[in-house]
């Protein structure tokens, strides 16, 4: 790793986040990457907080806040400003959670990609509406517990595949990345900012609070969801190439669920089932990438 | 240059000569000329901008607050269900303190489906922190957008130009069209009094506690208010380049009038007609026509309208449950005067219905014959039907 860009840190010491915030850590190494020449587009989310109450500010980069729906579209207006203005120099960042991608933000995010509108869209992936209390969204995976999902309501349907959704707009780049592994993130973050026109970072980033787990594996969880093929790390460029970054040993996805609080009332032949699933997806996976 | 063009053109040619840089489209009838117009300037190189073409009008609106919190000058048009469904953003365009320029077409909301002109869409929107100001023929469109940036620019709030569907957007009059240097007088490139950049870092539009909101909203208010004052200076200055003059209102025969009519759009040009009629009939009739909506002239009316008997005001918009909006509006900003008009209000002309001379001079008789006015806004021309409850 490039031991440099480690030591430069963007972000200060102060933030409001819970402990062991996987989207904390995601900020962190993300600004790492891309340097201070850097506009932070955030709509509705943990880090509308997380970034700090006015007058204060957790970045040392402009944050624009905006509205829930609007990351894309007011990025797409941020970089025509800076397109006009003469500054092709500043990367244009979108950064907003599972809901705001996903969900309530999808329009927006779709039109702009569209039209290959020249920013790095990120999404950090806590996989509910965590800002407001663990709610369900289309991130959510099968078999989650959440506040809108609660007993024997439990999330019945798979979470949205949002990478495959991208590559289908034959953008440039697309990645999923892991906050448990900050070399292949920083590298992906890198590599899209030398790139032009829609890139876009689905970021796993735990949560400890909504995840009923304790803060101190927070980390260990992100590497599990990466081991157990749950959350694989690869890249799509121009919605064709496929590139697997990270060959796991297959754990069984048994080990990951029993950690998480939010999983507890899953039995033996749900887990058996979620199993059969992840299998099914990463076999897919494999044979885009020519691999399978 | 005088050409003989639609109100939609009209505002397309103040966006031309405006310097804009950024420019966000949606199609949606009957602004669509609009934005045509100003895609083919760009395409040819007479307007200098980035052409968005956006996935919705949230987009639009989203689009143009990060582009001008971004130090550039913007454009974007829309109309009913787009500005209903911009709602959200208006407000943060506001609060954001960002000096967009919206064309709006009156147009009726559904359901069901009516593109024709009806106002009750952009002044449900009175409470979004935008400067509203109604037009009435082309050559005023074409002006009040190049004043709308001059406006919108010192006082730092979004300024919306509303003018009525087809009756005024797609109708074809002379304008007046300045050529560029004159254009440039008056309204010379965009200065933005802050934009964002990284060597400034900041955080715009944070978390804010009850701490700080209120004056925040404070200075909103302030700002508003400060239009009147600013709105003058600006009018001014513009007559003295263009030799045309706007006010917040303007009075026709209000001096010696008994009873005036209280119009806004294209009503207003018809009205013109019913008030030369009825003043060579003998009657004492005037005509205030409502320029600016927001903020509320309230002086400009009470100087206007205190020595009438009557006031008729003429909605074509409703605010059910209330009656029409500017007569509400009106009767709020006289109620604590010591002498003051008795206000007669009347909904007209909603979904684009034609309001005629005729119209026009029923209500003018019937506020004469009325003794009192009536509680609620007085319907006119409504059809025999079966209302069942």
């Amino acid at each position: 790793m490039d031991a440099e860009l480690m030591q430069r840190e963007f972000m200060y010491p102060g933030h409001v986040a819970c402990p062991g915030c996987g989207a904390a850590i995601a900020m962190r190494f993300l600004l790492k990457a891309l340097g201070e020449k850097t506009v932070m587009i955030i709509p509705a989310c943990c880090w509308s907080i997380i970034a700090g109450p006015y007058p204060q500010s957790a970045l040392k980069t402009p944050i624009i806040h905006c509205a829930f729906e609007t990351a894309a579209s007011t990025a797409s207006g941020v970089r025509a400003a800076l397109d006009m203005l003469g500054d092709t120099e500043t990367t244009v960042v979108a950064w907003a959670g599972d809901g705001g991608t996903f969900d309530i933000g999808f329009q927006a995010l779709s039109g702009a990609v569209e039209r290959n509108d020249n920013f790095l869209y990120v999404c950090y992936d806590n996989e509910a509406y965590m800002n407001t209390g663990i709610q369900r969204s289309s991130s959510t995976p099968y078999g989650a517990w959440t506040m809108t999902t609660p007993g024997r309501d439990w999330k019945k349907m798979r979470k949205k595949n949002i990478v495959e959704i991208l590559a289908a707009h034959r953008i440039p780049y697309v990645a999923t990345a892991s906050i448990a592994y900050p070399d292949d993130f920083i590298r992906k973050a890198k590599k899209a900012k030398e790139i032009k026109g829609s890139r876009f970072l689905h970021v796993y980033t735990t949560c400890p609070t909504g995840w009923r787990i304790p803060s101190e594996i927070s980390i260990k969880i992100a590497r599990m969801a990466v081991q157990t093929n749950i959350f694989p790390l690869y890249e799509v460029e121009d919605g064709t190439r496929y590139t697997i970054n990270y060959r796991p040993r297959e754990y069984l996805v048994r080990e990951y669920f029993r950690m998480q609080g939010r999983f507890r009332h899953l039995t033996d032949k749900d887990l058996d089932q979620i199993q059969k699933m992840v299998d099914e997806d990463w076999q897919r996976l494999l044979s885009k990438a020519g691999q399978g | 240059m005088r050409r003989v063009i639609e109100g939609s053109q009209a505002v397309a040619e103040a966006v031309r000569l405006s310097g804009v840089q950024v420019v966000s489209a949606y199609p949606i009838t009957p602004q669509t000329h609009i934005v045509e117009t100003i895609s083919d300037y760009c395409e040819k190189g007479e307007i200098n901008a980035t052409f968005m073409r956006m996935e919705g009008e949230q987009s639009c609106l989203a689009a143009l607050i990060g582009a001008q919190a971004m130090g550039v000058r913007t454009f974007t048009a829309t109309s009913s269900q787009g500005l209903a469904y911009m709602h959200e953003l208006l407000h943060w365009a506001s609060a954001a303190r960002l000096p967009i320029v919206m064309a709006e077409v009156n147009r009726a909301l559904a359901p069901g489906w009516n593109i024709w002109t009806d106002q009750t869409d952009s002044l449900a929107q009175r409470d979004t922190g935008w400067v509203q100001i109604y037009c009435e023929e082309g050559q005023e469109v074409l002006d009040s957008t190049l004043i709308a940036y001059r406006l919108a620019e010192k006082v730092n709030l979004p300024v919306m130009i509303v003018l009525d569907a087809f009756f005024l957007s797609h109708t074809y009059e002379p304008v007046d069209i300045p050529d560029e240097d004159e254009a440039h007088r008056f309204l010379p490139p965009y200065k933005p009094q802050f934009r964002i950049t990284t060597a400034d870092p900041r955080s715009y539009g944070a978390l804010v506690t009850p701490a700080d909101y209120m004056e925040m909203r404070y200075d909103i208010s302030l700002a508003m208010n400060d239009v009147f004052l600013q709105l003058d200076d600006i009018h001014a200055e513009f007559s003295s380049i263009f030799g045309r003059t706007y006010g917040p209102v303007e009075a026709l025969n209000c001096e010696d009038a008994e009873i005036i009519l209280l119009t806004s759009g294209t009503i207003t040009s018809t009205s013109r007609l019913v008030v030369e009629k009825l003043r060579k009939q003998g009657e004492k009739i005037g005509l205030l026509k409502a320029r600016l909506f927001r903020p509320f002239p309230v002086d400009a009316f009470r100087n206007n309208l205190k020595k009438a008997r009557k006031v008729a005001v003429i909605d074509r918009n409703c605010s059910f449950g209330a009656g029409g909006i500017f007569a509400q509006e009106l009767k709020a900003a006289l109620c604590n005067d010591d002498v003051k008009p008795l206000i007669y209000s009347y909904i007209a002309g909603l979904g684009g219905r034609d309001v005629t001379p005729d119209v026009i001079e029923d209500i003018y008789w019937k506020t004469k014959s009325a003794d009192t006015p009536e509680q609620e806004s007085v319907w006119i021309g409504l059809k025999e039907v079966s209302h069942g409850r």
